[in-house]
């Protein structure tokens, strides 16, 4: 979005602390919203649309690592864990009790936010790559809990089949369906992260992250926003754990691995950390581009080697180029993809006159 | 300015055309979707089993097809991860695939739904659900080889025939990695124990399974089991081969599942001559000695080529490619038959998985019957061991324990 602030005069307190602040801003995202809403879901194939489940999905669980990570300064690798949290939770309510999904989404979240506030208490009192392992090791023990826990995984299989989320008796099935059903979750996901970020809770967030003595000595108390933190944090990721669990209809904690806690560490590093915008490319980055890197070796590669042979070379091949790439843009910009687009659109802000 | 862009107009239509000509043309052919994990946690499988099913397929397109029909077989690499499996499901779809070969047991359950959905069928051979074999509860899920449930009943049977036929107070150990994958045959071979009469104890490997130090030395320092049961996975089975081998238990009195039961296990553990009498189970032969074997080696030479070194190196997992591309081939090709020579739909293909009998490819693939009930074919397992550097076959295909299977099969779908 090219903002182009001249000519804008705020006149009250409400304007200038508005979300969007600039009237350009407010038309940008009302036409990112018709165009999800309206064209993308009626002019794409039902596979493009199942990317962009995945890509939803994905953006719902970023931001709330983001909020931890990018805002308040603690790491975390359990993410995946309480991911795994929602989803049994959110599958023993739609199984045992016969809830509908919005009363099981919310419920997964809040269990997830219980659970994350209390594998949030070490950081009180340990910090950076020690956080990190504890954190790591919770990732382990939720994991064993649920796998040992036959009330919670609902036998050996560890598997508990949920059925399609259904709105006023119709079942959500479709991937045009499932379409609409994560975007409704996504946007509300992403307007709350705005709001928070410039909340006073949110400039607590960055005040710990800068200097949480510095903070404490202003009068943040240091153990509510940390648990908050890593509360609010593990909500989203088990709203995005049961946004996973009916999207593939099964509750699995092997679907939820240390892996899936390190892409989506991947995903904020890559977008930029403490960034709304960052953690939407970043997700998006992650989850769509090696299908899109697979798509082009296959077509190239279509002319070069038959299809036992290219089988053979375009997975390492997806690999090498999604590596490389994650280097190239790290490198260009440290900071992550929404600091690329913020120094994009500084640049043209002035144009033609750079000074 | 006008001129060009109708040039580019026409030759963009011209492409166009050649484009929908070429679809034209590929009318006689079906499109299977394939998972595949080559760079993944489980790459040891898919880097030999997949490019032995393309070597399958490449073969039954070199005789003509199936019925007339060229197969054409769309990859796609997981990396054992979930999201990218059910992407790869909707572009098959999109890919007009009649049937998705699906790799992984998270794979398949996050995808159990969406088949049945799409109305297409997959296979899980080797992995997956025990319960998947109850084919009226899963319609479009074919377990085809034997599940774990089926593996434990036939060890346990295999191991009555090495005591004596009689396990009255005997002891077994289960070693197993503790996943839900492990855990799953302790129901059956608990409920076997209550018939035999044996004495079984659990041995749990946590994540990520290669630590049994301590687990072993239980089995052979306290427990000293009759004979060991060990369902364990990736570089597992090898610790597990060291380690008992290093403790003095006889090897012969240790029996793998499918998963412990590849070359590159025993090679891993120290060599052949370290695993001497190790006993797996298998669900599809072992070896070259098989005539579709020896095809894809006589195809291979025909294009003036070497066979690929994987066949003989990985005989387990190379012939498993084989089986599970055969096994979809041969439904495919029922498919098309039953269609008059038409060309058949994902439903049609489902169907036609039903009546896939008597199809044992020169006996690398064991004596399946599936029904509409019974999509796991029998349960049927060889066991094979280590002798003298190579894996000796050591019993026919057998099935054991059937009706405690079925039992277990109808609790499970009772709950």
């Amino acid at each position: 979005m090219f903002h182009r602030e001249a000519g804008n005069f705020k006149t009250t307190y409400d304007s200038d602390m508005a979300l969007f602040p600039l009237p350009l801003a407010k038309w940008a995202a009302g036409f990112f919203l018709l165009v999800f809403t309206l064209i993308v879901p009626f002019s794409m194939h039902e596979y493009y649309l199942s990317v962009f489940i995945q890509i939803f999905i994905a953006i719902v669980g970023a931001l709330g690592l983001n909020i931890l990570v990018g805002y308040t300064g603690q790491i975390s690798i359990g993410h995946a864990a309480f991911m795994s949290v929602g989803a049994y939770t959110a599958a023993n309510l739609a199984v045992k009790l016969g809830l509908p999904f919005w009363l099981t989404l919310p419920a997964g979240g809040l269990m997830a936010a219980f659970i994350g506030a209390i594998v949030g208490i070490p950081s009180l009192r340990i910090k950076g790559t020690y956080l990190a392992i504890a954190t790591l090791a919770s990732q382990l023990i939720i994991e064993w809990i649920i796998n040992h826990t036959p009330a919670i995984s609902g036998g050996a299989a560890a598997s508990i089949e949920v059925p399609r989320p259904s709105l006023f008796g119709y079942q959500l099935k479709s991937p045009r369906e499932l379409y609409y059903f994560t975007l409704f979750f996504v946007v509300i996901a992403i307007v709350c992260t705005m709001n928070l970020v410039r909340s006073r809770i949110g400039r607590a967030f960055v005040a710990i992250r800068d200097q949480d003595i510095a903070a404490e000595i202003i009068g943040i108390n240091i153990f509510r926003y940390k648990l908050l933190a890593f509360a609010i944090s593990s909500f989203y990721a088990g709203v995005c754990g049961v946004l996973y669990t009916y999207y593939y209809s099964i509750a699995n904690y092997e679907a939820f691995q240390i892996v899936v806690s390190i892409d989506y560490l991947a995903m904020i590093i890559i977008g930029g950390l403490g960034s709304v915008l960052g953690t939407i490319l970043g997700a998006i980055f992650v989850t769509a581009l090696p299908y899109a890197i697979r798509e082009a070796v296959n077509l190239v590669g279509g002319y070069i080697w038959d299809t036992a042979a290219l089988s053979a070379v375009a997975a390492s091949m997806k690999l090498v180029i999604f590596g490389a790439l994650i280097i190239f843009f790290l490198v260009v910009e440290p900071e992550g993809l929404a600091r690329l687009w913020r120094n994009i659109r500084n640049y043209f802000r002035v144009w033609p006159f750079s000074y | 300015m006008w001129t060009r862009t109708t040039k580019a107009l026409g030759v963009a239509a011209g492409l166009l055309g050649l484009l929908s000509g070429a679809a034209v043309a590929q009318d006689k052919e079906v499109v299977i979707g394939m998972q595949c994990d080559r760079t993944g946690p489980t790459q040891i499988v898919g880097t030999t089993l997949c490019p032995a099913y393309h070597d399958y397929v490449a073969l039954v397109n070199s005789k003509g097809g199936l019925e007339g029909f060229k197969v054409k077989v769309i990859e796609i690499d997981h990396e054992y991860k979930v999201p990218p499996a059910m992407e790869a499901h909707e572009r098959f779809k999109k890919e007009g695939a009649i049937f998705h070969s699906v790799y992984g047991t998270p794979q398949i359950a996050a995808l159990a739904k969406k088949l049945e959905e799409d109305k297409m069928a997959a296979t899980s051979p080797g992995f997956g659900s025990a319960a998947a074999a109850d084919g009226r509860r899963y319609p479009y899920i074919f377990p085809v080889a034997a599940t774990y449930w089926s593996q434990g009943a036939v060890a346990v049977q295999f191991v009555k025939q090495q005591l004596g036929g009689n396990l009255k107070g005997k002891k077994i150990a289960y070693l197993y990695y503790d996943n839900p994958a492990g855990k799953e045959p302790i129901g059956v071979l608990e409920d076997i124990a209550k018939v035999e009469g044996y004495e079984m104890r659990t041995f749990a490997v946590p994540a990520p399974g290669i630590e049994m130090g301590a687990q072993i030395l239980d089995i052979t320092g306290r427990f000293k089991p009759d004979f060991v049961i060990s369902h364990l996975f990736g570089r597992g089975p090898s610790v597990a081969i060291k380690e008992l081998k290093g403790k003095g238990f006889p090897l012969s009195r240790v029996v793998g599942f499918v998963w412990a039961a590849s070359e590159a296990d025993i090679i891993a553990a120290g060599g052949w001559g370290v695993a001497e009498g190790y006993h797996t189970l298998q669900y599809a032969g072992v070896g070259r000695d098989y005539p579709v074997i020896k095809d894809i080696e006589a195809m291979y030479k025909a294009q003036n080529k070497e066979p690929p070194k994987l066949m003989a190196d990985n005989s387990v997992m190379y012939n498993r490619g084989v089986f599970q591309a055969a096994i979809q081939l041969e439904a495919i090709r029922i498919a098309i038959k039953n269609k008059g020579g038409n060309k058949p739909t994902s439903q049609d293909v489902r169907d036609a998985f039903e009546q896939v009998k008597g199809f044992t490819l020169g006996g690398l693939a064991p004596p399946l019957a599936i029904t509409p009930e019974d999509h796991e074919g029998g349960g049927w397992a060889q066991v094979w061991t280590v002798k003298g550097g190579k894996f000796v076959k050591t019993t026919e295909w057998q099935q054991a324990y059937r009706d405690i299977i079925k039992k277990h099969l109808a609790d499970d779908a009772k709950k």
